[in-house]
C-alpha cells in the first residue's frame, strides 16, 4: 500500500511536471505529424492520402521512440542535476518500484504519442478491420523497451545536453535500421544483424502484422523477444543505477 | 551493546580512489539525544551522513539504525529516518505545499494525512503564504526551512541534518535551532553536522570533532572542556590590592592554586568544585569586599583549537565560504 502511494505520486508528479507541459505536448503532436507528411511526399512523389495506411506502422514506431527516449533521459538528468532525484533514491520503496514509476510516465507519454499519427490517418483513410487491442499491445511493448533505452542513456549522462545528444545518437540510426520506413530486407546485408539486436525491429514487425497483415516473424515470437528485451534492460538499468548513483 | 543506542557506527571508512574521505570512525547515538559532528569543510561530514542514510556505500565498516543493517538493508532503515541534505533539493517548479505533500507520499502517507501535516508544518515555519508559491522563488532561509519540513513530514524517529544553518539569515537559523530542541523534546533523535562551534555547543548533547576524516575528540560539551582544563577556576574581583594576601590565601586554601591576576583580582584553581562561602568569609574577615565571582570556563572554541590545532579563525573563514557558497 505504501509502495503504491509512492509509486502513484511519483508518476503523477512526472506527468504534471514534465509530460503535460505545453512544449512537450506540442512536440508530441507536431513531430509525428510533420514526419507523416514528409514520408508521404517522399514515398509517393505527392500527397497520396490513400497510402497513409502503409506508412502507419513506421510512423507509430517513430512517434513512440521519440516520445519516450529523450523525455526520460532528459527529466532524470534534470532531476539529478537539481539533486531532487536523491529524494527518490532515499524513499523507503524498492529501487525497482521507484524506477518503474519513473518509467511509467514516459511509457504513457509514448503511448499518447503513438496515437497522433493514428488519429491523423483516421481522417483520410478507412482504418476499419484493425485489431486495436493488438496494436495497443505492440505500442505498449515498443514504449517499454524504448523507455528503458532512454533510462540507459540517463544513467550514462551527466548533463541534460549529453542526455539529448546520446538519445539522438541512438534513435536516428534506429529509424533506418528497424524497418520503420525501409524494409529490413532492403538494407545492406552487413547491417541486418544489427537490426535484429534492436527491440524496435520486433515492435515494428508486430505493427506491420496487425495493421498491414504482413510480418517477418510470428507475433508470438516477437512478443517473447520484446518481453525478454524489457526484462534484460530493466535488470541492467537497475544494476547500473545501484552502481553509479549510490556512490 | 547499549539497548538505548539507536544508531551504531563501527569502523566506518570511505575511500575515493586513493583518497580516504572518512577514516575508520566509530560512534553511537542514543535514543532521544542530539549528536553533532563538528569539523571544517572537507572533513568528511557529508560523506559520513551519506553513508548513514544509504546514499553512499562504505568502503569498510558497519552502520546499524534501529537494529537494521543500513549497508545491507537501506530501504528498511530509510523508513524510520528523515533527511535534510546540505543543499535544498526540492522541486523548483512545484509550490511549497505540493513539495511537502509529495515528500509525504514518498513515505506512504495517505492524502489526508500528508495534507494535514503539510499545512501544520507550513504554519510552524511561517511559510503558510509562501506555500502557494513555487519553491524556486524562495529565499535561502525559506528554502532551508521547507527542506527541513520535508525531512520531518513523516515524523521520523531519527533526523539527519547536514549543516542546516549554513549560509542562511540569523532569524531562520535561530528558528531552526529552536525547532531542533523542540523535536528533541518530543523524542526525536537527531544527528547534525556543522562547522559552527557555537551551534554545536548550543544544541548538541554530545559532539564529535572530525578532521581529515578522523574523529579526534568526542564527548559532552562539559567533558570536552574538562579534557583541556584541569579542574575548576574561580576569578574573584575585590576592592583592595590583594598582593599582600596571596600567601595567606594559599596557606588557607592549600588544595587550590592561587594566582594574582591584577592587583585586585585573583584566581583560584582546584581539582574539585570550589565552595564559595569559606572564601568569602575569609576575605570578609580580612576586610576585603568581593564584588564579583566568576567561574572561568574555556569555550568550546578553545577546546576545538587545542585539540585539532586548527585555528578558530580558519574555521570562521570556512563559515563565510559556506555562507557565500551553496
Ligand atoms: N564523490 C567524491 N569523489 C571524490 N572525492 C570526494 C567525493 N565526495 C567527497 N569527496 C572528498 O571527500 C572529502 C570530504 O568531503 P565531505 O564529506 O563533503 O566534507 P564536509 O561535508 O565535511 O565538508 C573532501 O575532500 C571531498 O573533496
Ligand atoms: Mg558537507
Amino acid at each position: 500500500m505504501k509502495t503504491w502511494i509512492a509509486f502513484w505520486n511519483i508518476l503523477k508528479k512526472d506527468v504534471r511536471n514534465y509530460y503535460l507541459k505545453p512544449p512537450n505536448i506540442s512536440w508530441g503532436i507536431i513531430f509525428p505529424l510533420s514526419w507523416t507528411l514528409m514520408q508521404m511526399l517522399r514515398s509517393y512523389g505527392g500527397v497520396n492520402l490513400a497510402e497513409i495506411r502503409n506508412l502507419l506502422p513506421g510512423l507509430i514506431s517513430m512517434s513512440v521512440l521519440f516520445g519516450t527516449t529523450s523525455m526520460l533521459a532528459v527529466t532524470i538528468t534534470f532531476e539529478r542535476r537539481g539533486r531532487s532525484f536523491e529524494r527518490l533514491l532515499l524513499a523507503p520503496i524498492s529501487l525497482s518500484a521507484m524506477v518503474a514509476a519513473k518509467l511509467s510516465g514516459a511509457i504513457l507519454f509514448g503511448i499518447f504519442n503513438a496515437f497522433v499519427p493514428v488519429i491523423f490517418a483516421a481522417f483520410f483513410v478507412d482504418l476499419a478491420g484493425i485489431n486495436w487491442g493488438a496494436v495497443l499491445l505492440a505500442v505498449f511493448l515498443i514504449a517499454v523497451t524504448s523507455t528503458l533505452l532512454g533510462l540507459m542513456i540517463a544513467v550514462s549522462a551527466k548533463e541534460v545536453f549529453e542526455a539529448q545528444t546520446f538519445s539522438n545518437f541512438f534513435r536516428f540510426p534506429m529509424l533506418f535500421l528497424c524497418g520503420l520506413f525501409i524494409p529490413i530486407s532492403s538494407l545492406p546485408v552487413f547491417l541486418r544483424p544489427l537490426s535484429f539486436l534492436l527491440p524496435l525491429t520486433y515492435g515494428t514487425d508486430l505493427l506491420n502484422r496487425w495493421i498491414l497483415g504482413a510480418s517477418m516473424m510470428s507475433p508470438a515470437l516477437s512478443i517473447v523477444i520484446l518481453l525478454g528485451f524489457a526484462a534484460a534492460l530493466f535488470a541492467l538499468c537497475q544494476y547500473n543505477i545501484q552502481r553509479k548513483w549510490i556512490l | 551493546m547499549n539497548t538505548q543506542e539507536i544508531v551504531t557506527v563501527t569502523n566506518l571508512t570511505k575511500r575515493y580512489g586513493d583518497f580516504t574521505a572518512v577514516d575508520n570512525i566509530s560512534f553511537s547515538i542514543r535514543r532521544g539525544e542530539i549528536v553533532g559532528l563538528l569539523g571544517p569543510n572537507g572533513a568528511g561530514k557529508t560523506t559520513t551522513i551519506n553513508m548513514m542514510i544509504g546514499l553512499a556505500r562504505p568502503s569498510a565498516g558497519s552502520i546499524f539504525i534501529n537494529g537494521l543493517d543500513v549497508v545491507k538493508n537501506p530501504k528498511k532503515a530509510q523508513a524510520v529516518i528523515g533527511i535534510v541534505p546540505d543543499e535544498s533539493n526540492l522541486y523548483g517548479e512545484m509550490d511549497g505545499f505540493d513539495n511537502l505533500c509529495f515528500c509525504g507520499a514518498l513515505y506512504g502517507m495517505t492524502k489526508a494525512a500528508r495534507e494535514k501535516r503539510a499545512r501544520e508544518l507550513l504554519d510552524q515555519f511561517d511559510l503558510t503564504k509562501a506555500g502557494k508559491r513555487p519553491f524556486r522563488a524562495y529565499s535561502k532561509g525559506m528554502r532551508r526551512k521547507l527542506t527541513i519540513a520535508a525531512g520531518i513530514i513523516h515524523e521520523p524517529e531519527i533526523l539527519f541534518l547536514d549543516e542546516p544553518t549554513t549560509g542562511i539569515d540569523v532569524e531562520s537559523a535561530r528558528q531552526i535551532r529552536r525547532l531542533l530542541l523542540d523535536l528533541k523534546g518530543r523524542g526525536t533523535t537527531i544527528f547534525i553536522t556543522t562547522h559552527y562551534i557555537e551551534e554545536a555547543e548550543r544544541v548538541c548533547d554530545r559532539i564529535a570533532f572530525i578532521v581529515d576524516g578522523r574523529i579526534v575528540a568526542r564527548g559532552t560539551v562539559s567533558e570536552l572542556m574538562e579534557s583541556i582544563t584541569h579542574g575548576h577556576t574561580l576569578r574573584l574581583a575585590v576592592d583592595t590590592d590583594l598582593t599582600p594576601f596571596v600567601e595567606k590565601l594559599q596557606a588557607r586554601f592549600g588544595d587550590c592554586g592561587v594566582e594574582l591576576q591584577s592587583s585586585n583580582a585573583i584566581t583560584l584553581t582546584c581539582k574539585e568544585r570550589i565552595p564559595l562561602s569559606p572564601i568569602l568569609q575569609y576575605l570578609d574577615g580580612m576586610g576585603v569586599s568581593v564584588f564579583e565571582v566568576r567561574e572561568l570556563r574555556p569555550t568550546l572554541e578553545d577546546v576545538f583549537v587545542k585539540i585539532t590545532g586548527i585555528e578558530a579563525a580558519r574555521l570562521r573563514k570556512e563559515k563565510e565560504k559556506g555562507g557565500l557558497g551553496r
